[in-house]
């Protein structure tokens, strides 16, 4: 009879593979730096992150951003997210506004654009707004030019460049899929690191992929904030 | 076309009855008719003159309506109508009579809507005060002016108070009071000038006046010729008896009969005002200045949302206005997307707003008004208890344009067209969605730079894009492009001169991806040699 009995293996099957993707699995503040503050890779990286739906998602630029690097242009989106634009004179303006965002319900989350080191934009702003986008369940992006990273409170904290594009299929000149150096240097959830990161096959989500040389990334050990 | 929109409607079966227990009249009442027998015209020309675009009184200008075979006149200037113009004849004969007629479109729902305005501004002089129709006779305005023209003096002059404040709004009227509303309709436009008409001599004064006076449909009054009826006083002479039998079926405006009945006071025609839209404003009266209005904010609001509830209201536009003690007067307005009455939401419109105002010696009177709001129904939209999802939306874009400003909130949305700067429409942040139009066959940039920023070129190549430009004090060095994707300019909406555009996606040795585009071709003959531009970045 003993041989009939079935025996279970007695390890446990194999846990679920780490998570590929580095972005945060809760909604939180992220602060998203250009290297170049003209490339379009950082407001790529967050338009690739952003909700597409019904509920719109509040964008807000300082007046610098606007003019040196332009407005977010919707029929370069594919599908286009149902954005509400604002535009203000002072960063400070852009905190007020993100902090009024994030207490609004029908938001699907909050961008702002900050140009520079503004004196506004300290430790206790960035705890302010991570804590509202937390409390009330909304992302929320930083997008910061031509500044350096100080002291915040952001969860994750990223430095996004261009790299070559992939070649394109049918044409050696042409440029092809877009592909950027995404450089988490500071986050709560994770471990910092490098990726090479692009748009999916959909065209609107972010993968990963594991940079080469992500072992001599500069990791800047005093700019953690 | 003479029909009152203020009549009374009675059936016509109880004429014949009433005819054997006619009692006396009461004619005590007085009634002021206020013809405006221009009044389309008028404010016509009132509007092009206020946009600096009034035209010589002697040029011959009509308004004209679309009618069933073409246009038709609906109303004529002094000089149009000396060159033989005449109101409901068609415009196109009438534009063979006199060939140097302005014609313009008519605006028949805002003369309506500035009537009404006219209505409310009229009740300084008695507060029953109605509006009657308006048509291409003109537009009228009757008020029940019993017990209120001693104020003036006397119905003289009250009258003349009357075409003094309407001449100096730039209409001509003519006005007459009677102890009934038919017969100062009748008096104003056939009687003498301001004609006034006592009781007693109702029956003598409206015996000459022609059948017209009755306001009848023109099929009536055709009718009333034929029969030889040209007066009033030939009507009231035939026998009542036969007239309502021939009339018993006929409604008020084809009525003869009743129509007389309503003049002479037989037939009662009350004249029914409008309540007043409804006014909210409250007040703090300070019984000493002080330097910070902020604290009784919060108070304001309150009891402006109590006034605001007990009929049903919510606000659309507040304005708080500050009184300094030494007279000087300061307001700050905001609006709102949705009627409100929430007292904590319209405190937060004026968070932070009242920093900069100067205080002096100190407010001493703040008053809270909301000159624009609407009926508020109470909805419930979920089945769940739980919250809907509207109303926090709007108001954040309260906030956020009281703020900043409502042109500052915008929300982009895409039309058809090809030009990138055109695809991109801004709407009002609480408009509605449009449907989407087909996207782009090509790849299209995530930043538009709107104007586009130039580049110069260091190295240009005879095909595509240049090899080396600066841009942004940057050089950038041109590794791989695509294009050109030509986009003409669209002629039904561009300057004439407009050159088309070659648009190319060009990417530099660092990885960034630009869009770049050259204005006009060399030698297209629309200026100098063509210049390049940046218009978009890929992301």
């Amino acid at each position: 009879m003993s041989k009939s009995v079935i025996r279970l293996p007695r390890r446990a099957p194999d846990p679920a593979p780490p998570p590929t993707s580095p972005l945060p699995d809760a909604p939180t503040l992220s602060e998203v730096f250009a290297t170049v503050a003209t490339d379009g890779a950082a407001p790529g990286f967050v338009l690739a992150q952003v909700p597409r739906g019904a509920a719109p998602v509040l964008w807000v630029q300082d007046r610098l951003s606007l003019r040196e690097t332009g407005r977010p242009y919707l029929a370069g989106l594919a599908p286009p997210p149902t954005l509400l634009c604002l535009t203000v004179n002072r960063a400070v303006d852009v905190l007020w506004a993100m902090e009024q965002g994030l207490a609004c319900g029908d938001l699907a989350g909050v961008v702002g654009e900050v140009w520079g080191d503004p004196p506004a934009l300290d430790f206790t702003a960035t705890k302010r707004l991570a804590m509202r986008a937390e409390t009330h369940g909304i992302p929320a992006w930083m997008l910061r030019r031509a500044g350096t990273a100080h002291l915040s409170a952001a969860r994750a904290r990223w430095r996004i460049a261009s790299l070559p594009s992939t070649p394109d299929a049918y044409d050696a000149h042409a440029p092809g899929a877009a592909r950027w150096r995404a450089e988490l240097f500071r986050a709560r959830h994770r471990a910092p690191g490098v990726w090479t990161a692009g748009l999916d096959a959909e065209g609107h989500g972010l993968h990963f992929a594991p940079q080469e040389d992500a072992a001599q990334a500069p990791v800047r050990a005093g700019a953690t904030g | 076309m003479q029909a009152d929109e203020t009549d009374a409607v009675t059936a016509p079966q109880d004429v014949a009855r009433r005819q054997e227990t006619r009692a006396r009249p009461d004619l005590s009442r007085r009634i002021a008719w206020l013809h405006l027998p221009h009044f389309a015209m008028e404010r016509w020309q009132r509007h092009l003159h206020r946009m600096g675009e009034a035209r010589p009184e002697d040029l011959p200008q009509a308004l004209a309506t679309e009618g069933q075979h073409g246009r038709v006149i609906h109303a004529v200037n002094r000089a149009a109508g000396q060159a033989g113009v005449v109101v409901g004849a068609r415009a196109a004969d009438m534009r063979a009579l006199c060939p140097t007629l302005q014609l313009d479109y008519a605006d028949i729902g805002g003369d309506r809507v500035a009537l009404d305005r006219l209505v409310l501004w009229a009740r300084r002089w008695c507060p029953w005060t109605a509006a009657g129709a308006v048509s291409a006779a003109g537009a009228g305005i009757v008020m029940d002016t019993t017990g209120s023209a001693h104020l003036w003096g006397d119905e003289a002059g009250l009258l003349r108070e009357v075409e003094g404040r309407l001449s100096g709004l730039g209409l001509s009227a003519e006005l007459a009071i009677a102890p009934t509303t038919g017969a100062a309709w009748a008096l104003a436009r056939f009687g003498a000038v301001r004609e006034t008409c006592a009781g007693g001599d109702l029956a003598a004064r409206i015996a000459p006046l022609p059948v017209r006076a009755l306001r009848l449909d023109p099929a009536t009054l055709t009718l009333l010729r034929r029969l030889g009826l040209s007066t009033v006083g030939d009507l009231a002479a035939v026998p009542r008896l036969s007239l309502a039998r021939r009339f018993a079926r006929a409604d008020l405006a084809a009525n003869p009969l009743l129509r007389l009945d309503q003049m002479t006071g037989h037939l009662a025609e009350p004249v029914s005002a409008p309540d007043d839209p409804p006014r909210f404003a409250v007040q703090a009266l300070l019984s000493e200045p002080v330097q910070d209005p902020v604290p009784h904010i919060p108070d304001l609001c309150a009891a402006l949302a109590q006034d605001l509830a007990a009929p049903g209201y919510g606000a659309r536009r507040v304005i708080l206005t500050i009184y300094r003690s030494d007279g000087e007067v300061s307001a700050v307005e905001a609006a709102t997307s949705q009627p409100t009455r929430d007292p904590r939401h319209l405190a937060r419109l004026f968070d932070g707003r009242l920093d900069r105002l100067d205080p002096g010696f100190g407010f001493d009177l703040i008053t809270l008004a909301a000159p624009a709001a609407e009926k508020m129904t109470t909805v419930q939209a979920r089945l769940d208890g739980r919250p809907d999802a509207g109303p926090d939306l709007a108001r954040l874009v309260d906030l956020l344009s009281a703020r900043f400003g409502a042109d500052r909130l915008r929300r982009p949305t895409l039309r058809e067209s090809h030009v990138p700067e055109r695809r991109e429409v801004w709407a009002p942040a609480m408009a509605g969605d449009p449907r989407p139009p087909e996207p782009a066959r090509t790849q299209r940039p995530i930043r538009l730079f709107d104007p586009a920023q130039e580049v110069r070129v260091l190295y240009a190549v005879p095909e595509g894009p240049p090899a080396l430009f600066v841009w942004n004090r940057v050089t950038h060095r041109v590794v791989r492009f695509a294009g050109p994707e030509r986009i003409a300019p669209e002629w039904w909406s561009d300057r004439p001169g407009t050159r088309l555009r070659d648009y190319y996606r060009v990417e530099d040795e660092a990885g960034r991806r630009l869009w770049l585009y050259r204005d006009g071709l060399i030698g297209d003959g629309r200026g100098d040699a063509p210049r390049w531009f940046v218009h978009g970045v890929f992301g």
